[in-house]
């Protein structure tokens, strides 16, 4: 359920998939696990341009309201509307029904971490 | 010792048995969720939920004048209140602000006030401050464990380790007895808007209750709850929490709290009380139900045609209702049910609608096999 394999990470904990010049967005396991229950996002609208690092949305827990940034550049495809009616797929499934965004028009951006960096940044935080 | 050590309950080996999520409130390491906030919310209006309260201050005040005193600082008249009973109160400042609001606890020889975790030094010290040779006041919060356990289920479950029944014992009002052999009070109090106890017992006693009411409650659907459910069930309850919705620059009576005051006693803050209600509000704590998804939070403003006309002080989803809602300080004009609001969250402004508190009531226990057969 949890398997990240192939993803790179961003610091603020979303992940990308890149195949060919598409990319999927979501948000990591140990984010979801953060934020707890999610109960809505509010996402871009398709057409838009983001560069890499820009915030694109928020994603709303019983918590918080956090943030949204892509790990890299494009143009937004696709948003989840599954999201809208079923949110608790974001917690249920980060990495596969719970992606949140797709980029096409995609560079790639060389400064994310691989699955074990990221792997290790999470560790970090949990024992700070 | 660093002036920020943060305190534990006597639970707190039982959190992490659990692997709580763990959280500083008020100075105190707090489980916030052990599943999901919104499966033990759900818990707790279906079933029963077990939370850990300890860290809530139990301030004692006995001596032949204990009442002239708990009369002079809570905002509800306690002289008619006979042993075994409980009443809401607050504790109010010369000027009219509330300090904190506190259980009123009537016992034999004196009262217990439960107080804020997080208030109760200071409350501690301000009633101190007023006594006289005539009352003693200790605060045994620190060895004092608080059990509560909510739901529709609770009375059942608990029952089965009690040492007498506890169905006569009604809403507001306690009893001492035993549970499982061990001396504790059962207070038929919450802040979940179910019916349920609050159980009290020594720090000792403590983790051998909890671990027997999870396992006697969890073939009939009872869940450990953190604080973000009990947050979220409150909420929907209406109850106001210290800090958020009430506090030292609030009064009792714009909060929706006349209830609780007691204007013809006199009591610390009653005069400024009694010129705030000469003048009339300016501003009222209302319900807003939001027709938006994006959610109320404490410190959004509440907006009317693009001005400003009030501040949230809590804003949740409601797991119950479906929709979300919010409480929240509104110019008096514009706190009548219906009425049409607005909340800014970041860059929008979200829908909402003035709605009488609570926004959630339990069914009532008699209607049960009554319309539905």
């Amino acid at each position: 359920m949890a398997d990240a394999g192939g993803l790179r990470f961003l610091e603020s904990h979303e992940w990308v998939r890149q195949e060919e010049a598409g990319a999927t967005i979501g948000i990591s396991d140990y984010a979801q696990s953060q934020l707890g229950d999610v109960i809505y996002l509010e996402l871009p609208a398709v057409g838009q341009r983001l560069e890499a690092g820009a915030r694109f949305g928020v994603v709303e827990s019983v918590k918080a309201a956090s943030d949204l940034y892509t790990p890299v550049a494009g143009e937004v495809a696709e948003v989840n509307d599954a999201l809208k009616d079923h949110p608790e797929y974001v917690n249920q499934d980060p990495y596969g029904r719970g992606w949140i965004l797709k980029l096409r028009g995609v560079s790639a951006n060389p400064r994310l971490m691989d699955e074990p960096a990221y792997k290790r940044l999470v560790e970090g935080a949990e024992q700070a | 010792m660093p002036a920020t050590t943060i305190e534990r309950t006597p639970l707190y080996e039982e959190h992490l048995r659990l692997h709580a999520q763990m959280t500083n409130f008020g100075g105190w390491a707090m489980p916030l969720q052990y599943s999901s906030i919104r499966e033990e919310h759900l818990a707790v209006r279906q079933a029963a939920g077990l939370f850990d309260l300890s860290h809530m201050g139990e301030i004692q005040v006995r001596g032949q004048a204990a009442g002239r005193l708990v009369q002079r600082m809570v905002s509800r008249d306690v002289v008619r209140m006979r042993a075994g009973q409980i009443q809401y109160a607050l504790l109010c400042t010369d000027s009219g602000g509330i300090i904190d609001d506190v259980l009123v606890y009537a016992e034999e020889a004196g009262y217990q006030l439960v107080v804020n975790a997080s208030n109760q030094d200071r409350d501690f010290a301000w009633i101190s401050d007023h006594a006289s040779s005539g009352e003693q006041v200790s605060n045994a919060g620190r060895e004092t464990a608080l059990l509560g356990i909510q739901g529709p289920r609770a009375l059942e479950i608990i029952q089965e380790s009690a040492d007498q029944d506890l169905s006569p014992v009604r809403y507001y009002r306690f009893v001492d007895g035993a549970l499982a052999g061990v001396r504790c009070r059962f207070s038929r109090t919450g802040y979940t808007g179910e019916d349920g106890f609050e159980v009290f017992c020594t720090n000792a006693d403590a983790p051998r209750l909890w671990r027997l009411l999870l396992e006697r409650g969890a073939g009939r659907g009872l869940k450990p709850a953190g604080l973000g459910a009990r947050d979220t069930l409150r909420l929907e309850a209406g109850m106001r929490l210290y800090g958020n919705d009430i506090d030292e620059q609030t009064n009792p009576l714009e909060a929706g709290l006349e209830w609780t005051v007691s204007l013809d006693k006199d009591f610390i803050g009653q005069k400024a009380l009694l010129e705030v209600q000469r003048r009339g509000l300016t501003r009222r704590l209302v319900g807003l139900r939001m027709l938006d998804r994006s959610i109320p939070r404490h410190g959004y403003a509440v907006v009317r045609e693009g001005e400003a006309v009030g501040t949230v002080t809590s804003g949740n989803v409601s797991f119950s209702l479906g929709y979300n809602i919010a409480m929240a300080y509104v110019q008096v004009e514009w706190g009548e049910p219906g009425s049409r609001l607005g909340v800014r969250v970041r860059d929008a402004v979200a829908a909402g609608e003035v709605v009488a508190l609570p926004f959630y009531r339990r069914p009532h226990p008699k209607m049960k096999g009554g319309k539905d057969g």
